[in-house]
């Protein structure tokens, strides 16, 4: 049982404590080129968690037979088969959003979070936890590439995966739909996370002061009253 | 205050701790100057674009100090808004602002400015861009066809008349304004017709509701360069490297390039030399320092007028020699003295 813990613990931790954006601060490229809707931030972390998760499985159950001095190239040729499998794919079922999102799905064989995580994890683990670390890895990219996505689809073009939020009068903020306004949404969005967790350790911080006060409070009133 | 009850008991017994010698020039005493000096252009803008103005004024003044206030630390909130630096930038947001704009336009332009600009970075004195400008280069990138929509220029007896596009909801679009009409710059740019030149000295132009009258900024400027509130020398390199670049231009082709003294009056180029360019904290501190980083301005901002897409250049202009200030600072340290090279 407890090893079932520990796995849901690696797949956890990826989803907000180590989220691959807000606090790795990788594969920006990605993030900030195809995130001008949700539905191409949608596809984009569809096609990283399927390359992500299988290739991570196959490193993993590979890893006695990769000779070190060659990893890297290898990692790199593995990854790059399941990209083509994703390009491939993408460009039969859903060619207007393959058209758009363009020369950033091949680029996902240089999403340095992908290189990272057979490096880093899958390399030194079982199939099992691999396979966990990969899927709450790719789940917290693709919870940053859907917020990101939603943010810059709402404001610039008042719709949400293409359906229209405020009627035709809405204003459109044409920067959020360019480049700046994806280096602005994820700078204001790096900010919130950063406060947030500042607040929660600062939070963290105070609860423990409290129950160490109580406990030394708890002491003290003890000892007063053997003495009495 | 303790020292004024001192004072009062016995003037023998002041106790005080160093420095003891003060100087008058503090920060909102700086700001009050820059508020000063502003005074009659904003009354030129009330004057010639009347109420929407005003409501264009206030409400990016409520947008910066709201911002400010949300963001600062409790215990410092009442000496950051008592130092009316974020109100300044409110006004100067405003005074780069067409008369027709949406006023939750205005109001964003002024949270953006304090909030990017300014806040983000630090606080007061840790910015690298002129906030101001920074909001206004955000609402023109935002809302490109809303910010390049001019009202025409009326008069005293059309204070009252609002703008209708003034009071689009949050959000929404605003209807296509019946009096909008082209700025000098615009239709120097576009249909290569000049304006005459008292029309533009005084104001009564179309463009931005602070920039149009040149006398009273000037007006301001000379006022601020008296009270040494700003860097002569930014002033001076901006309008000589204005004028020099735009009179060879001129001499090259007289129909196609604009006179120097067109260049020098229409626009923003005298709003951005004597109010945003001077900025302390974002221009360079030495005086060699100070001539580079005019003649950069002035030199960009005929480029971007005569060659670039855009028909004024004094936002970028001013936003790119911003980023090159620390570097010209580190380049102009003076020599130490006594020490070699």
């Amino acid at each position: 049982m407890a090893t079932d813990v520990s796995a849901y613990e690696e797949m956890i931790k990826g989803l907000w404590r180590d989220n691959p954006v807000f606090v790795q601060v990788l594969g920006m490229c990605p993030m900030l080129a195809v995130t001008n809707s949700a539905i191409n931030a949608v596809v984009m972390g569809l096609a990283t968690f399927f390359v992500l998760v299988t290739s991570s499985f196959l490193v993993s159950s590979f890893k006695q037979w990769i000779p070190k001095q060659v990893r890297i190239s290898l990692y790199v040729i593995i990854i790059a088969t399941f990209v083509t499998v994703v390009d491939y794919s993408i460009l039969a079922m859903l060619p207007a959003i393959h058209k758009e999102l363009g020369a950033f799905i091949p680029l996902i064989v240089a999403n340095c979070m992908i290189l990272g995580r057979q490096e880093a994890f899958a390399s030194k683990h079982n199939v099992k936890y691999a396979v966990m670390d990969a899927v709450g890895m790719s789940g917290g990219f693709m919870i940053a590439l859907l917020a990101l996505g939603s943010v810059r689809e709402i404001l610039g073009v008042g719709a949400l995966f293409g359906v229209d939020l405020f009627g035709a009068n809405f204003e459109p903020w044409v920067i959020m739909i360019l480049p700046p306004g994806g280096f602005l949404t994820l700078g204001l969005l790096l900010l919130f996370f950063n406060w947030f967790t500042e607040r929660r350790r600062q939070f963290l911080i105070k609860v423990a002061d409290a129950d160490r006060m109580l406990a030394v409070e708890k002491v003290s009133t003890e000892g007063v009253k053997d003495n009495g | 205050m303790k020292n004024h009850q001192l004072k009062k008991e016995d003037p023998h017994l002041l106790l005080q701790s160093a420095p003891l010698l003060r100087q008058e020039l503090t920060t909102p005493a700086a700001m009050k100057d820059v508020w000063i000096a502003l005074l009659p252009a904003t009354a030129a803008s009330l004057w010639f674009f009347g109420l929407s103005a005003l409501l264009i004024i206030l409400t990016s003044i409520a947008g910066a100090i709201l911002t400010e206030w949300v963001f600062t630390d409790k215990e410092k909130r009442r000496f950051a808004i008592s130092d009316t630096s974020a109100g300044l930038t409110g006004l100067l947001i405003a005074l780069t602002l067409p008369p027709g704009l949406p006023l939750w336009m205005a109001f964003l332009g002024g949270c953006v400015s304090i909030g990017l600009g300014k806040v983000v970075w630090g606080g007061l004195g840790s910015n690298i861009f002129n906030p101001a400008l920074l909001g206004r280069a955000f609402l023109l990138g935002t809302f490109p066809i809303a910010m390049t929509t001019w009202g025409a220029a009326g008069g005293p007896g059309e204070f009252f008349q609002i703008h209708s596009s003034n009071l689009a909801l949050p959000f929404m679009q605003s209807q296509v304004d019946a009096m909008s009409a082209a700025t000098p710059l615009g239709l120097m740019k576009f249909e290569q017709q000049g304006t005459a030149l008292w029309p533009l000295f005084t104001g009564n132009t179309a463009g931005s509701i602070g920039e149009t009258s040149a006398l009273f900024l000037l007006l301001g400027g000379i006022y601020l360069l008296l009270r040494r509130g700003i860097d002569w020398r930014i002033p001076a390199a901006i309008f000589l490297t204005a004028a020099l670049f735009s009179f060879i231009m001129f001499l090259t082709d007289g129909d196609k390039y604009p006179s120097p003294l067109f260049t020098l009056f229409s626009g923003g180029l005298l709003l951005g030399a004597f109010f945003m360019a001077t900025d302390p904290v974002t221009s360079p501190l030495t005086p060699r320092g100070c001539w580079i980083f005019g003649i950069g301005i002035g030199f960009l901002v005929v480029l971007i007028r005569l060659f670039g897409g855009l028909p004024e250049g004094m936002l970028y202009a001013i936003l790119l020699m911003n980023a090159a200030t620390p570097l010209i600072d580190r380049y102009t340290q003076p020599k130490i003295f006594g020490r070699q090279g």
